[in-house]
């Protein structure tokens, strides 16, 4: 037990020195993650309301795929990005191998399906619900989709939280494509991936601690905003 | 309505942090810099740290390192996605210049690799006059030995040592394994399982998880660790910031950046020996 004594010492160590360098890989990591988030939201969750509402053809398969890539492994994200931003891949002119801007998109690829699959099973029920009203209403198909996707904000505060919690805990991605290099693609997975490597155990278990805290941080955040509005609302 | 005015809070800190992001990209493409691929142990040694300050402060130019293993960096800058390599096994240098991907390789710095296992010593290798015959006591007592299994610098050492030994790869099975990960994730693995395992000296000293390992065969020309430096091929990858990777080939080449490897110290002892062509140092 004296390893998590240690790892909370540790934590409790960092935290308190706030070092500036503590400051600068937990800021990368937050930006990173909140920054695939919203992009992953903005194609995910209309793409989600959308599989939910329209009939067409293929999109029983469609929606099969989209649900096993939910588990999409993030090394296998982190490959294909690369092998795409490389400099001898489609968009190696771009220099973006090594930026966060390629861990942005990595990480966006990779929760893009978590939020649009969440979001097609929260709102296919609503659909049900209020298939008759919006026909006969005659809504045009971008009203119905912002339509669901307003009604059913409050659910779909759980589906981002979903993505932000996949994007923040992977590590694979990440590495492969940002590399790991200091001040400019050294995030907290990857610092943990590091310190472990270096047999700095319980220095790796206290941002570990860290890492945790600041999930539990955005989430409880979103709780309470989600609370208050939902007392507001009725 | 309040709800409204809620969200529109909550995505103007979003947009907030995008921009604050595109701010960071801005600053980071404003200043000079190069990739560099190298080894965990140059980066996990803390040589890095000591060594590429230096350089930035005085030539304004950033170090990127991207620290894998000596197969991976290859294979990056094979890609041109770095502008210098940093790495440590000599025939595949060379074979990367002979295939037209590097420039020239030159020597730099050297250490050694050397043997770690539990305290017990059940091989008794601590009595073994060689790296050869080391790993021959280990392979007949059939002690563990965990072997990185990747296409690390280390590993083609240890495979070279093991061809010396038994004119063969040893099959995996309970007393070889083959961890598939880098030199320090492989130590905490022997660390835990009380095995054997080649590792390279700076790594060794700056690991921390060494529980009941110790060192226990070392000096043998065998288990010397040469690091060499490549410039990427500009005439193959266009982007390739040759003028850049020059100076800083240059600057570790020099007297200067001899000295500064050789004055770095690890727990107070000296990891890295500067060898750099033409240069004498001490």
């Amino acid at each position: 037990m004296s390893d998590f004594s240690e790892a909370f010492a540790a934590a409790l160590a960092l935290i308190l020195n706030f070092e500036s360098s503590l400051a600068e890989i937990v800021g990368l990591s937050l930006q990173v993650s909140l920054v695939a988030v919203f992009i992953a939201s903005l194609i995910g969750l209309p793409l989600g309301a959308a599989l939910a509402v329209f009939r067409f053809p293929g999109r029983k398969t469609l929606v099969v795929i989209l649900n096993a890539l939910m588990g999409l492994p993030p090394v296998v994200v982190g490959l294909i990005v690369y092998l795409i931003l490389s400099r001898s891949g489609p968009l190696g002119t771009l220099g973006l191998l090594f930026t966060p801007t390629a861990m942005i998109i990595a990480q966006t690829l990779l929760i893009m399906p978590i939020i649009a699959a969440l979001t097609r099973q929260s709102t296919v029920q609503l659909w049900h619900e209020y298939e008759d009203q919006f026909k006969s209403l005659g809504a045009g198909p971008g009203e119905t989709v912002t339509a669901l996707l307003w009604d059913d904000r409050f659910n779909l505060v759980t589906t981002i939280l979903a993505g932000f919690g996949r994007a923040s805990a992977e590590v694979g991605a990440v590495m492969i494509v940002g590399g790991n290099i200091d001040h400019v693609t050294r995030v907290m997975t990857t610092t943990i991936a590091l310190e472990t490597s270096k047999g700095n155990l319980a220095l790796a278990l206290g941002l570990g601690v860290i890492l945790l805290c600041l999930a539990l941080g955005v989430n409880a955040a979103a709780y309470l905003i989600n609370e208050a509005a939902l007392k507001r609302h009725g | 309505m309040r709800i409204a005015v809620r969200l529109i809070a909550v995505w103007s800190v979003l947009a907030g942090l995008i921009h604050t992001s595109s701010l960071i990209a801005a600053e980071q493409s404003i200043e000079r810099f190069i990739v560099m691929a190298s080894t965990t142990s140059t980066v996990n040694s803390g040589l890095f740290d000591y060594l590429l300050p230096k350089f930035s402060n005085k030539f304004k130019m950033q170090i990127r390192v991207v620290g894998v293993g000596t197969g991976q960096a290859l294979r990056i800058a094979r890609r041109g996605d770095a502008d210098v390599l940093f790495v440590h096994h000599k025939e595949s240098e060379l074979a990367f210049v002979r295939d037209g991907f590097g420039v020239k390789r030159l020597n730099v710095m050297y250490n050694d690799f050397i043997i770690v296992g539990p305290q017990v010593d059940p091989a008794k290798i601590k009595k073994t006059k060689t790296a050869a015959a080391a790993y021959q006591a280990i392979a007949q007592s059939r002690a563990v030995f965990v072997s990185r299994g990747d296409d690390s610098g280390t590993h083609k050492k240890s495979l070279a040592i093991w061809q010396s030994a038994i004119n063969t790869k040893p099959k995996s099975a309970i007393w070889y394994q083959e961890s598939g990960a880098g030199m320090g994730a492989t130590l905490n693995i022997a660390s835990s399982m009380e095995a054997y395992t080649l590792t390279d000296r700076a790594t060794w000293e700056n690991f921390n998880n060494k529980t009941t390992l110790k060192i226990l065969f070392e000096n043998d020309p065998l288990l010397q660790n040469q690091y060499g430096i490549i410039k990427v091929n500009p005439a193959l990858h266009k982007h390739v910031k040759s003028q850049e990777a020059e100076i800083f080939i240059k600057w570790v080449l020099s007297a200067e950046g001899q000295a500064t490897i050789n004055t770095y110290r690890l727990n107070g002892k000296q990891v890295f020996f500067a060898n750099a062509p033409g240069k004498k140092m001490n």
